[in-house]
């Protein structure tokens, strides 16, 4: 054969060269512009397991722990991978049909592929009698989880309580993923992001049958889990145990802190709940049951609810006009009662008399003089201009504005200002006659428990207080919140504090005084009682503080309509908390056992112990 | 006088031979089993395979060249026997009939038929005496490439019978009417044009274009004219409607549903369309620099069936990325276009057009290998040449290609 085809040879190159270059931008195709593969490459033979670290364990101010973590288990799926024996499946597990296939469905409505949870918050000894079966079941595998415990069950408001994210705090932190937990409440939520540490992950290399081949690139890429950081509160469990159990058949809260560090020895919100409720698979049900009852047991009384604070408020009042120089120490107001209802006592010839008989007339004499201090002639004009300078007092005081307490939530309470008396009554139709009920803790004013306990720490610390905290410090590293630390001052001359001290001495100690209930032997304890009315029976208000020198405890009792003062609920409930506090331990078991039996509304017998001190 | 062995051919083969290797010992590569040479794993026996290779390759070159041309009818005569063979004692595997069983070595005598083929159809075109314009030379020359494609259908190895299509090639090179190739193109584009479209939407596009070609492009018509494109029209129609008849009742079912998948008919990732799901994920996700040598994660948690033999490109991609591909791919260009460039400039017949046989074979076992493994075309289970994994494949492509390079040593002596 001859060769005359020869250029026939070039066709063939061409065919050859044209077939590599489709394979070429085949290749391209594949490999450089569709990025689909590489992720469809992870999703099959990657496998994310994530690690989670333990939430930080909380302890109270003696290192005595408060909560603490407990590991369950939840039962994962990847709905694509099943492959088992279902009617053995059940059987093992212990579920029915039924509820297999609601759960499957469930799971493959989140993602065929992914991991979902099938099962949640399995406990240990659930999971230990199935574990040895977990391998048969073909698309399964468990991940260890930890839920709270709470070995006393006291401080459920302090503590607050963790649940699963919702999609609102996924959006907004992406750190969480689906059935992560978050703190919801309480300490839980503020000191969230030092509790929940760091979640780690390793990534595992799985083959087609999805067994683990190992880590993947040698686990460069895996990182672990950090644990949280310990909260070290300033609470005292013995004391918080204390208040919770004297306050369990009243409505009210009990707030004490120590005065020269502004730390939170207790802090009780009455009717309250065990913690222990609020954890792992019967919570939801728990929940809603608390939030539906009527008594509020969900409800912070002690940061959230705004009370009128009754003659308590009155302490304030007398620094206040004291130190605008609107009255001096021995300033004398008579009891007249056609101004403001009052109850039988000697008119008041001091400022000291004054707090300790708790007049009403004085204060309303006071009070005018704050609010019209004559700076215009209308008093119209110069009703305004005063209030104006009592709100900027009363801020000082920590009323009117949020606390700076590390839990959510808290509640700024009222201190009326012009703008809040024009928008009721219109601008130039209100002066001191108008709203002079305040002077008295009445009318417009609304005060939170917490500011009221931060009232006797003011006291006690003559001039200024600390911002109330509940954490000392946190973390392995024990960081504190330098902010806790600031004083924050009154600006009023500590001379006029040592009056309103010993004002509220002679309220438990003097003749006259309003509290003698709150007469502890051998502690001098200062207090101020306050009878707060409202639309039901008066709450019984007391705030107090001991001992009279160096003072190292504050304390604030609310108890919502006890009918009857706050020196006949609230101040022996006081005392009690102080001398728990002071001695370790209650040396008047007989009021102690009439306190912690008695149910708000019922007639009192007075304790021997303030008999006798009233006959002297 | 005598030249040396085309040493750009050879260094082409040992450098895709190795790279081969490393790709199969990374395809079954686990900690367990790490050691290079271990006969117990896939990459073991491949450097057996290898050494033998070199042995028969060695062995060819020390051989007188001129040998393979006289004894080429009594090699071919052996290896149609060997598929006989196969047939009456062969073993199953796959559903495919292909192997006689040697204990240690699964003799596949379907790789063999290649070379002994192209050796055989390489003679009767050089033989002085034929007339290859006659019909009764064409049907021996077709004889010769069809019986031993015959016996390998038999044995159900439908991409081995169809390696033999790359026979068209070379003749095509030696004066073969190109129009037998643009039939075979226009047969394969109806083909798929039928199972995607409707028939009479084809009908009535061939009906246009022919009234086109008549009416429009011809100044002239002559009645030649007429009945050349009604009958070509004719065929097409019968063709197109006859399409339906063979998927249905001649392919097996699961190359009906390999044609489906490739034409997008079928979503099945799980089922027949699994492994070209896989390979495609494969190789995607090496993006253009690869994963790494043995850092293939879909390689190493096998999810790529066949990775080490019919699907080892998929390696290539997954860990060696868009570069390490192009570079085998330009390996094997530069290794076609050598061969063909040898076979210009071969003197005797016989050499260059088994020259063009050895350059077909191997393209078109690139061709479909690639392309499957690409999802560009259906799933047909062919070695990549040199590279796959498998004792006979190697060691046939080896002698294969060693004989014309060993005829090539001679292109410059006189006939």
């Amino acid at each position: 054969m001859s060769n005359q085809y020869q250029e026939r040879s070039t066709v063939i190159r061409i065919l050859i060269l044209t077939v590599v270059a489709i394979f070429v931008v085949r290749l391209a195709i594949l490999q450089i512009f569709d990025k689909e593969y590489r992720e469809l490459a992870d999703q099959q033979a990657l496998r994310t397991v994530t690690q989670y670290p333990a939430r930080g364990l909380i302890y109270d101010r003696n290192g005595q722990l408060l909560v603490y973590n407990e590991a369950v288990y939840d039962l994962m799926v990847i709905p694509k991978m099943v492959k088992i024996d279902t009617d053995y499946f059940c059987r093992i597990i212990g579920i029915t049909r039924d509820e297999f296939d609601s759960r499957m469905k469930k799971a493959c409505r989140y993602s065929t592929y992914s991991p979902s949870i099938f099962m949640k918050q399995i406990s240990k000894e659930e999971y230990g009698s199935w574990q040895s079966h977990l391998y048969k079941f073909h698309g399964f595998y468990v991940q260890q989880r930890t839920l709270r415990v709470y070995d006393k069950p006291i401080a459920a408001h302090v503590l607050g309580y963790v649940g699963e994210v919702g999609d609102e705090e996924i959006k907004n932190d992406h750190y969480y993923r689906q059935g992560d937990y978050i703190g919801k409440s309480g300490l839980e939520k503020s000191y969230e992001s030092i509790l929940r540490g760091i979640k780690g992950k390793r990534i595992m290399h799985v083959d087609v049958h999805n067994r683990e081949i190992g880590p993947y690139l040698n686990g460069s890429l895996d990182t672990m889990a950090v644990e949280g950081g310990n909260l070290y509160t300033t609470i005292d469990a013995t004391l918080q145990e204390y208040a919770e159990e004297i306050m369990a058949n009243k409505r009210g809260c009990v707030v004490a802190i120590e005065p020269s560090t502004g730390e939170v020895l207790a802090l009780a919100s009455a009717p309250g709940y065990d913690p222990n409720l609020l954890v792992g698979r019967v919570r939801g049900q728990n929940y809603l049951r608390l939030a539906r009852d009527t008594s509020q047991p969900l409800f912070n009384r002690a940061l959230q609810a705004r009370y009128p604070p009754g003659s308590i408020f009155k302490v304030a009042q007398a620094m206040t006009a004291l130190n605008l120089g609107v009255i001096n120490p021995s300033s004398g107001f008579p009891c007249d009662k056609s101004l403001v209802g009052c109850h039988n006592h000697p008119s008041a010839r001091t400022v000291q008399e004054a707090i300790k008989m708790s007049c009403n007339p004085y204060f309303y004499y006071t009070y005018r003089r704050i609010i019209q201090q004559g700076k215009y002639k209308n008093i119209y004009k110069d009703s305004p201009y005063g209030l104006t300078v009592w709100h900027d007092y009363m801020n000082r005081f920590g009323f009117g504005i949020r606390l700076g307490i590390d839990l959510p939530n808290v509640n700024s309470g009222r201190i009326p200002d012009t703008a809040f008396y024009n928008r009721r009554y219109g601008e130039g139709k209100w002066a001191f006659s108008t709203i002079y009920s305040n002077s008295i803790g009445q009318g417009e004013v609304e005060v939170v428990p917490l500011q009221m306990a931060n009232l006797a720490c003011i006291v006690a610390n003559r001039g200024y207080y600390i911002t109330p905290h509940l954490v000392r410090f946190y973390g392995p590293d024990s960081v504190r919140n330098e902010e806790y630390y600031r004083r924050n001052e009154t600006g009023i001359n500590p001379a006029y504090f040592e009056i309103a001290v010993a004002g509220m001495y002679d309220v438990v100690h003097g003749a006259g005084g309003t509290a003698h209930r709150a007469n502890i032997p051998d502690i001098d304890v200062c207090g101020k009682t306050g009878t707060a009315q409202n639309a039901g029976d008066d709450h019984s208000v007391f705030i107090a503080f001991a001992p009279r020198n160096n003072p190292k405890i504050a304390v604030a009792v609310y108890v919502e309509n006890a009918r009857g003062g706050g020196g006949y609920w609230a101040a022996p409930i006081a005392s009690l908390i102080i001398e728990k506090y002071i001695r370790g331990k209650v040396t008047r078991k007989d009021v102690e056992k009439m306190y912690h039996d008695a149910a708000p509304c019922q007639k009192l017998p007075l304790p021997k112990t303030v008999k006798k001190k009233k006959k002297k | 006088m005598e030249n040396r062995i085309d040493w750009i051919s050879v260094t082409l083969y040992i450098v895709i031979l190795l790279f081969g290797w490393m790709n199969i010992y990374a395809a079954c590569y686990d900690e367990a089993h790490s050691a290079v040479f271990d006969i117990a794993t896939l990459h073991g026996k491949q450097i057996i395979w290898i050494a033998f290779s070199a042995v028969i390759a060695l062995g060819i070159t020390l051989v007188e060249p001129k040998i393979f041309s006289s004894i080429a009818y009594i090699i071919y005569l052996v290896v149609l026997g060997l598929l006989v063979l196969t047939l009456i004692i062969g073993s199953a595997t796959k559903g495919g009939l292909s192997w006689i069983d040697f204990g240690f070595f699964k003799f596949q005598a379907s790789e063999f038929a290649k070379f002994a083929t192209a050796l055989a159809l390489a003679k009767y075109m050089s033989s002085q005496d034929i007339d290859y314009s006659q019909l009764s030379a064409k049907a021996k020359a077709w004889a010769i490439i069809l019986i031993p494609a015959a016996l390998i259908l038999l044995q159900h190895d439908t991409g081995s019978a169809l390696v033999f299509a790359s026979f068209l090639l070379p003749l095509y090179r030696e004066g073969m009417s190109p129009k037998i190739l643009v039939t075979g193109l226009i047969a394969v584009i109806l083909f798929v044009l039928a199972l995607l479209i409707n028939k009479y939407i084809i009908v009535g596009v061939l009906v246009l274009i022919a009234l086109f070609y008549l009416f429009v492009w011809l100044n002239k018509r002559s009645r030649k004219h007429y009945v050349w494109v009604s009958a070509i029209l004719i065929a097409c129609t019968l063709f197109t409607f006859s399409v339906d008849f063979v998927f249905d009742n001649i392919l097996e079912p699961h190359q009906r549903d390999r044609i489906y998948v490739l034409l997008g008919k079928s979503n099945d990732t799980h089922g027949s369309g699994y492994n070209v799901y896989q390979s495609k994920i494969a190789i995607g996700s090496g993006g253009f620099t690869g994963k790494g040598f043995l850092h293939g994660t879909l390689t190493k948690a096998d999810f790529v069936p066949e990775q080490e033999t019919d699907f080892i490109f998929c390696t290539v991609g997954e860990e060696w990325g868009f570069v390490g591909s192009c570079i085998v791919l330009g390996l094997y260009l530069v290794l076609l276009l050598r061969i063909i460039k040898l076979a210009e400039r071969q003197r005797s017949v016989f050499s260059r057009f088994y020259g063009y046989s050895v350059a077909s074979i191997l393209f078109l076992h690139l061709f479909i290998n690639i392309g499957m493994v690409l999802g560009l075309l259906p799933v047909i289970g062919i070695p990549l040449p040199f590279f796959s994994y498998g004792g006979s494949s190697l060691i046939a492509f080896t002698i294969l290609l060693f004989i014309f390079l060993r005829q090539d040593t001679e292109h410059t002596k006189p006939l």
